[in-house]
């Protein structure tokens, strides 16, 4: 028995299975987008709804040399990274003062059910005449859309923080702010990523809906537009570059995971 | 005058349905210096009347002074409490941790303090690392070093071992006998490990449950106290007081 040569083979083996398992994701990619093309050329689906990959790819190539591509994606990125960034923020500060006010988290318990059970983007029509057409109210429609969710799980996280960690704080005489810095935050951070990762994807759905409803600028916009004039490969466009989008923000929130969370 | 003095405690807790007794009439005395520890079964208020002396709530009624001058609950750091576990914070290094007290209260650990109490525990090296890479004892060893750091004037460890290996446990009673003696420490433990209490203390408080109050008073012998837990735990005289306590033990469960 060679430990030596046991391990190299075990080292080998991971890499055997981490190659099929990629192997296997880009075989699927490729027959996705290549049965789409086939399926649309030979009229097996309406290429008029449908539309195809090369059809999107040249519609993408025009969009980037005329410019109007950029300036929609740069709208929608920079409402929906305001949204999200509220909404995470005035979620967790609205947990922070649950927890400081035990009284006031029971007086305010059976309207945050109420809030959370109700469906925020309905709440777009009265956001656009109260805020004006502008990204302003569309910003706001992608964080309510994330706050009271963010505040009942982080509150939640906070409340079941071992209390333990308190006493031994309490013994050292901390005040309530300290206890909150150096135990109650730092405990929760694990929760308060995951909802970061939830809230990526509230914060574009609010986004797209109040681009539905403004229809001025943005890939919500877009999206609306091929609707009304029948350009479905426009939609489609929008739509890929949409989840290319939300993918990497995402990805950046599961980087700042790995820099937060580093025991 | 005594160092610490707990004069008739009495504590209730009370829930929508219930009032339970769980401290009747606690009084007593403890010099300065001494290592005293809390025997008794599950549910016999130990843990609570710790809790109290800590200032983590107030007794129902009665009154606890410290040299002489009442405990004040919240800004009081004369009172160093060890827990079941380490409970130390998993994302702060060994050496914070061990700062925490003093960063807590605003004061710089400039001459290293902290460092030289994690050496006279056996902690050399581990300053940057997580609780997590220690072992059970290192860390419990770690939290003993983050008491110490506020130099408080009386320890409370309420079953610091119970959640150690055998050969852990009696190591790490050597070694907080050792440094509680060093430093001239008063010391409380609660336990119910009735050879850890004889092994350790000068005196041992036998409490009866429901409600919880004080039995017996057992002082151990001068030969046993001078001994370190360990050699205490061979000592000719130890299994008759054990048989001694575990008599009064078995009388009070029935």
């Amino acid at each position: 028995m060679n430990i030596k040569q046991l391990h190299h083979d075990f080292k080998a083996s991971l890499i055997r299975e981490k190659r099929f398992v990629r192997l296997y994701q880009i075989l699927i990619f490729l027959i996705f987008f290549s049965a789409w093309e086939i399926a649309s050329r030979l009229q097996w689906i309406n290429p008029l709804i449908f539309s195809s990959p090369t059809k999107v790819w040249r519609l993408f190539v025009i969009k980037i040399q005329d410019g109007t591509l950029l300036s929609h994606l740069s709208v929608t990125i920079f409402e929906t990274l305001l949204g999200f960034i509220l909404g995470t923020l005035l979620g967790v500060l609205l947990a922070t003062a649950l927890w400081w006010s035990p009284m006031l988290s029971k007086i305010l318990d059976p309207y945050l059910v109420i809030l959370n059970a109700m469906p925020k983007v309905a709440l777009g029509p009265i956001l656009i005449v109260a805020m004006g057409p502008g990204f302003s109210s569309i910003i706001a429609m992608g964080a309510i859309i994330s706050i009271i969710i963010t505040a009942i799980v982080v509150y939640t996280a906070f409340r079941e923080v071992d209390p333990n960690y308190l006493k031994v704080l309490q013994t050292f005489g901390a005040t309530r702010a300290q206890s909150f810095k150096e135990a109650i935050l730092p405990a929760s951070f694990p929760t308060i990523i995951s909802t970061l990762k939830v809230n990526v994807g509230l914060s574009w759905v609010g986004v797209i809906v109040g681009e539905f409803l403004v229809s001025s600028k943005g890939l919500g916009y877009l999206i609306i537009y091929g609707f009304q004039v029948f350009n479905f490969t426009l939609v489609m466009l929008s739509l890929m570059i949409i989840a290319v989008i939300a993918t990497i923000m995402y990805q950046l929130v599961e980087l700042l995971e790995k820099k937060l969370i580093k025991q | 005058m005594s160092f610490l003095t707990i004069n008739s405690i009495y504590h209730t807790y009370f829930t929508q349905e219930t009032a339970t007794t769980a401290l009747k009439d606690i009084s007593l005395n403890i010099e300065k210096g001494e290592f005293i520890s809390f025997l008794g079964p599950s549910g016999c208020g130990k843990t609570t009347l710790l809790s109290i002396i800590a200032g983590l709530f107030p007794a129902t009624s009665g009154s606890i002074q410290l040299e002489g001058k009442p405990l004040k609950a919240d800004q009081d750091t004369s009172i160093g409490y060890m827990l079941q576990q380490d409970y130390l914070f998993p994302w702060k290094t060994i050496e914070e941790n061990v700062t925490l007290g003093l960063k807590l209260q605003n004061i710089k650990d400039t001459d290293g303090k902290a460092l030289k109490l994690l050496k006279d525990v056996d902690l050399v090296g581990v300053e940057k690392q997580f609780p997590k890479q220690l072992s059970g004892g290192m860390r419990q060893r770690a939290a003993l070093a983050r008491t110490l750091a506020v130099n408080p004037k009386i320890l409370l460890l309420d079953e610091p071992f119970s959640a150690l290996d055998y050969q852990t446990k009696l190591k790490l009673e050597d070694l907080v006998f050792e440094t509680l003696k060093s430093f001239g420490k008063t010391a409380l433990l609660v336990t119910h490990d009735i050879g850890e209490a004889i092994a350790m203390s000068d005196r041992i408080y036998l409490f009866s449950a429901n409600p919880g109050q004080i039995y017996r008073i057992f002082d151990i012998p001068a030969e046993l106290r001078a001994l370190r837990p360990f050699n205490a735990r061979n000592h000719p005289l130890y299994p008759s007081l054990f048989q001694t306590i575990w008599k009064e033990l078995e009388s009070l469960e029935h």
